[in-house]
């Protein structure tokens, strides 16, 4: 292993590398340091070779437990190409079980090219976007929606002292909170633009 | 509101309904239990878990959106109470406008680790605690208060010490204080055992038995505390560092009988080592293996002390 030194993210949470057993805490620093970041990109790469939006939270979730599956027995050398390696062989199962093989998807995928695992730009623009995409992820969320996430989040208020604030039941502030949650991974990590009104 | 509905069409709306519940403010060991066990299931759920507990986690950012610097990491720090409560009635009053700096109340969060685990978990104040195998705790920290709670396994404590907000840890029913300290720590199925490497650390039995205690503990002292009894002894100083060998993912025996060292592996691993003679369990054995070399430690059994060694299923039966 390269790494001596620990990571800590941003819950002070670390992960120590070991000699050869990947554990479970080493998979998930992994992961999160590393793949998703990629979110975005794969969403695109995604979208623009299946035409079927709906699936591709589906393709999303796929292709993560085959990556985590690896990734818990080794750690892949550069998490990018291993990344984009999985989609693309996904993508070409998917074409071939609905027997159609669009010629420009097989193109792209042939030539896709993927470029080294430096310090990408879209790990840089993660973290230099944060704010910004939380912000954007909030105003997104429908107002009494927004207003659970902001009690919770910010606040810190448990689901109970939510619940008797707003005047609701505790289970509709576990679904807001539930939602709020999803939506603003979404646009941390998937900037799928979409996703705020579908459903 | 029974909880989790496991039918749920989408991986990804269960994750959030795991998540939402472990925030929820009401989250026991039990729960704890279930979320690994739903985690463990398969790699899908924990990839769509830790996907949304890692976008959630810097959600807590949003209280630095509307802070005047650029640098929001370096002045998240406390403000006044007043100022603060002021801050939380500006974003109650105004939604959507997100202005304040730090949480009010303190947040308990739940760590843990399955077998063979090991976590760190650092605290705002730069206070480190290492979770051991199987191992679940939780901490609650802010400006004014940090309190630990070791609901099971072993965790080593190094405490930045801050003497108006002394570290409390309760576990198993008994109260350590830090006095600017490391310790260790572990707790078993019918004893707890602290063991104090550096400073000092208070230590006292909540036990609604007559005797109940205040001992403060220096460096060197080990207090094993059963449901009834409680000894403090000195240990010396290279049993003690043998001891947090885990914490480079090591176990080092001295003169450890082999039953006991069967026992230790068996915290780490799903395989699990069965001496079946008392007698063989009774042998002395030195060695450092790594936590996860059971079966290594097998193998030398058998080839050094000429042990039969015998796997069936998840077991790995010594005998003579």
């Amino acid at each position: 292993m390269t790494e001596k030194a620990p990571e800590t993210d941003f819950d002070g949470v670390e992960s120590r590398r070991a000699e050869k057993v990947v554990t479970s805490s080493q998979a998930k620093a992994w992961f999160v340091r590393e793949v998703l970041p990629l979110e975005a990109m794969l969403t695109r790469f995604l979208a623009r070779n299946w035409r079927n939006k709906v699936d591709l939270e589906d393709f999303r979730q796929e292709i993560y437990a085959q990556v985590l599956d690896a990734a818990e027995t080794k750690i892949p050398d550069r998490a990018k190409p291993f990344v984009f390696s999985v989609a693309r062989n996904l993508l070409v199962d998917r074409f071939r079980k609905e027997h159609v093989v669009p010629i420009e998807a097989v193109a792209e995928l042939d030539t896709l090219n993927v470029p080294a695992d430096e310090p990408g730009p879209e790990r840089t623009a993660v973290a230099r976007d944060l704010l910004r995409r939380l912000q954007s992820g909030i105003e997104r969320l429908p107002p009494r929606c927004r207003e659970a996430v902001v009690l919770k989040r910010i606040e810190g208020l448990s689901r109970r002292e939510i619940a008797e604030r707003m005047g609701i039941a505790e289970q509709t502030v576990s679904d807001y909170i539930a939602y709020g949650m999803r939506i603003l991974a979404d646009v941390l990590y998937g900037e799928s633009p979409e996703l705020g009104s579908g459903a | 509101m029974s909880g989790i509905d496991s039918k749920r069409s989408s991986i990804n709306e269960a994750a959030s309904a795991w998540l939402e519940r472990a925030h929820s403010g009401n989250w026991t060991e039990q729960n704890q239990a279930e979320l690994e066990a739903w985690l463990t299931e398969s790699s899908a759920h924990r990839a769509a878990y830790w996907r949304l507990e890692d976008a959630w986690s810097h959600a807590s950012r949003l209280s630095a959106l509307r802070a005047p610097s650029p640098q929001p990491a370096a002045r998240r720090r406390f403000l006044p109470i007043l100022a603060r409560t002021a801050a939380v009635i500006a974003v109650c009053s105004a939604l959507g406008v997100i202005g304040t700096k730090y949480l009010l109340s303190p947040e308990t969060r739940a760590y843990a680790t399955g077998l063979g685990g090991h976590k760190t978990v650092t605290l705002p104040d730069g206070s480190r605690i290492e979770l051991n195998t199987n191992t679940v705790l939780r901490v609650a920290a802010n400006a004014d208060k940090r309190t630990v709670w070791l609901d099971k396994g072993e965790a080593y404590f190094q405490i930045k010490h801050d003497a108006a907000h002394p570290l409390v840890v309760f576990a198993a029913g008994h109260r350590i204080t830090d006095l600017g300290t490391k310790f260790l720590i572990r707790q078993d199925e019918d004893r707890i055992e602290i063991a104090l490497m550096e400073g000092r650390a208070r230590l006292d039995t909540d036990s609604a038995s007559a005797r109940a205690r205040s001992t403060v503990l220096t460096p060197g002292d080990v207090a094993i505390a059963t449901a009834d009894t409680m000894s403090v002894t000195q240990r010396p100083a290279q049993k003690l560092a043998n001891e947090l060998g885990w914490r480079q993912g090591q176990l080092v025996f001295t003169e450890t009988t082999l039953g006991d060292a069967a026992s230790e592996f068996n915290r780490y691993n799903a395989t699990k080592l069965m001496v079946s003679d008392p007698a063989i369990a009774r042998m002395k054995i030195n060695g450092t293996f790594p936590t996860s070399g059971a079966e290594m430690f097998a193998r030398v059994a058998q080839h050094i002390l000429q042990l039969q060694v015998v796997r069936r299923g998840d077991e790995v039966v010594i005998s003579r």
